[in-house]
């Protein structure tokens, strides 16, 4: 029998409804697989790897030619291995691989982020998917996690990559100090990275266009990476300014305001403690005097592992810092955001 | 006075032990000094399709928003199948599928793909999920292009998946915002039978809003007249069409025949108290009388050898209801101001 079109849908009874499925317990791990699963498929991955993996072969090759080519000096050096990635050819124009990733590693955090939010906005899936049963913030959270995570992974292929092709070309192979010193200064990278990432978010939850949330998470990037020292310049010589009758103490007030600055970008946390962990000679990255450097005084040694971390530990902490500011805006910005545009 | 009386009356709740599906107490959303959702009152039974209907920028969505807990009311509270939306959102949102304004999917993904993710967000067991979409696609008829990507599917047919995809969870009730919005007449159609057999297969509640008047009337049991983010109305059509005629009753009447035998004709029946042509067609006439005029007008003209050709009472359509509203809406306004 058809049922007249214009019946009342009261007149079916209503069938018994189950429970409801039970949502799941941490939403922001469902959104995570997500993420993870679609970044790792993307085409910017494979850019990314293509880019980053050329030129960290480049640096590395240079960088094993030039201590190949001056083995003598470096026989009986231990930590020969990690020094492959913090030093470089002085004679060339090539960076190490450690400065490679302070330079190019940042595009890897805004090529994940840039588009987080104002993306799911774009493509008009974000009110679907907080209708879902999960708490808001999964969202945010599961995209920062899957993020970092593919750029873990970036960067631990690129690693081993340039490991393989360092021990293939000087037959060097790593000692457990070097692996270890290796994986410390991987954990500093990522959180560098990770600071990249998480302004990339916010720079997505705040700008309504990806495009234009990649350019200003872009514009960051180039200012304190070219114009950052010449800024700092500017500032120190006018507060702590070095006339040309200066004393050592107003030019060392000068250096050390300059590198305080300086401090403020996560590129040179980064830098300085790479400096530390990749290379067991280095016992300071302040300001060293001339006289100093060149008739040294400290006992040149070759330091524990245990040691370079506590040099490096201040600058650690203040790069979490940032990036847990960093992410704490975007959070806190996509929490309070009305649905709708 | 009367006029007040009757707004009062139209949003009283129904009081008649029906089970509520949705209920909101005087609900209100202001953007500082705007205003969108003004003291809201809105039932909705269990199992019935009710329609918010009203034009673009009426609050609809942002009511909607509130229903689902993803935007928090200024004032007064909602219930939606016995929660607080505001306080228990997870709750509310495991048992309400949202079809929202203009639905977006991951376009570099599959259909089917989509679905997954909805599913997993909803904590479905994955072999329970599989079963269950691939179900739904068949329902909506979407089965054959379940495993392309998105970005091929055109506006009907993702229109189609957001509906599947808001039955993954096997909701208690849908809420579908604008769902006819922006598809071409014949997938309309296609769209709102789709919506009547999901409510009924699936025995779900479904709250629809839509600013197309005619094209919702179809589906819905019940609706609420929305605009400038207050209620006007809100019951079935035919009772509205009458609160808002009252005593006065007004009929086209189709009559040929010299017009001034015509209207002489149509003045000589009993009660009636107003004659005019219709301003487009001049073989329609316009009469407006007491409610019982429609029970001997035609048995009277033909008396007088007239033979109706066309009688329709005004009012009765969609949209000559929704704009009789909307223009007392603005004469109330005027006298306030």
């Amino acid at each position: 029998m058809a049922t007249p079109p214009d019946a009342l849908v009261l007149a079916d009874p209503i069938p018994a409804r189950p429970a409801p499925p039970r949502p799941p317990r941490s939403g922001w791990r469902v959104v995570a697989a997500k993420e993870f699963g679609d970044g790792i498929l993307s085409v910017r991955l494979f850019i990314l790897i293509a880019l980053l993996g050329l030129a960290a072969i480049g640096a590395i090759y240079s960088t094993a030619s030039y201590v190949g080519t001056n083995a003598q000096a470096a026989t009986g050096a231990t930590g020969l291995f990690v020094l492959l990635f913090s030093h470089s050819d002085p004679t060339s124009q090539v960076p190490s691989f450690a400065a490679l990733i302070g330079l190019l590693g940042p595009l890897l955090g805004i090529a994940f982020g840039f588009d987080a939010i104002n993306g799911e906005r774009s493509e008009r899936t974000l009110p679907r998917l907080i209708a879902q049963p999960i708490h808001r913030d999964a969202v945010i959270v599961g995209k920062f996690a899957a993020g970092l995570g593919v750029i873990g992974l970036v960067l631990l292929a690129i690693t081993l990559l340039v490991s393989g092709v360092a021990f293939i070309v000087l037959g060097v192979s790593p000692s457990p100090d070097d692996v270890a010193r290796l994986a410390a200064w991987f954990v500093v990278a990522l959180a560098y990275l990770g600071f990249w990432l998480a302004f990339a978010m916010l720079c997505s939850v705040a700008v309504r266009r990806a495009a234009t949330s990649a350019l200003a998470a872009i514009a960051l990037w180039i200012v304190l990476t070219i114009f950052a020292a010449l800024l700092v310049g500017i500032v120190a010589s006018y507060l702590a300014p070095v006339p040309t009758s200066a004393t050592t103490d107003q030019q060392i007030a000068n250096a050390q305001l300059q590198l305080d600055l300086a401090r403020v970008s996560p590129g040179t946390l980064y830098s300085e403690a790479a400096a530390y962990l990749l290379d067991p000679t280095v016992q300071t990255v302040g300001i060293v005097p001339v006289d100093q450097q060149t008739n040294s005084r400290a006992i040149p040694s070759i330091l524990p592992l245990d040691q370079s971390l506590l040099l490096a530990w201040p600058q650690v902490v203040a790069l979490l810092g940032l990036t847990v500011v960093c992410f704490g805006l975007g959070y806190v910005a996509f929490m309070r955001q009305e649905v709708r545009a | 006075m009367r006029k007040r009386a009757r707004h009062a009356r139209a949003v009283v709740a129904p009081d008649d032990g029906q089970e509520l599906a949705i209920q909101t107490h005087g609900l209100t959303k202001a953007y500082g000094e705007l205003v969108a959702v003004d003291n809201l009152n809105l039932s909705i039974r269990a199992g019935e399709i009710f329609g918010l209907l009203g034009p673009n920028g009426a609050g609809k969505t942002t009511t909607i928003l509130m229903l689902l807990g993803l935007s928090e009311p200024t004032r007064g509270r909602a219930e939606v199948v016995g929660f607080d939306p505001t306080r228990q959102p997870l709750e509310v949102k495991r048992r309400v599928g949202y079809l929202p304004d203009d639905v977006g999917f991951y376009a570099e993904l599959t259909g089917r793909q989509n679905m997954r993710y909805t599913a997993a967000l909803n904590g479905i067991e994955r072999r329970a999920a599989n079963e269950k979409i691939g179900q739904l696609l068949e329902q909506v008829g979407l089965a054959d292009a379940a495993d392309r990507r998105v970005e091929q599917y055109s506006r009907g047919m993702r229109q189609r998946l957001g509906m599947a995809d808001a039955l993954v969870k096997d909701p208690a009730v849908m809420i579908l915002d604008e769902p006819t919005a922006s598809i071409d007449p014949a997938g309309v159609t296609d769209v709102l039978a789709l919506i009547r057999a999901l409510a009924r297969d699936n025995g779900v509640t479904v709250l629809l809003s839509s600013h197309l008047l005619h094209q919702v009337h179809q589906v819905c049991d019940r609706v609420a007249i929305f605009n400038a983010g207050r209620i006007l109305a809100q019951g079935q059509m035919a009772q509205l069409a009458e609160e808002l005629a009252g005593d006065q009753l007004e009929l086209e009447v189709g009559l040929d025949g010299p017009a001034d035998q015509v209207e002489a004709a149509l003045r000589s029946v009993r009660g009636v108290v107003e004659v005019h042509r219709d301003v487009r067609d001049p073989s329609l006439w316009h009469v407006t009388g007491p409610q019982a005029i429609r029970d001997h007008l035609a048995v009277d003209l033909a008396a007088r050898g007239m033979s109706v050709r066309h009688l329709r009472r005004v009012g009765d359509e969609l949209d000559e209801i929704y704009l009789r509203y909307f223009s007392r809406d603005e004469g109330d306004r005027g006298h306030a101001a």
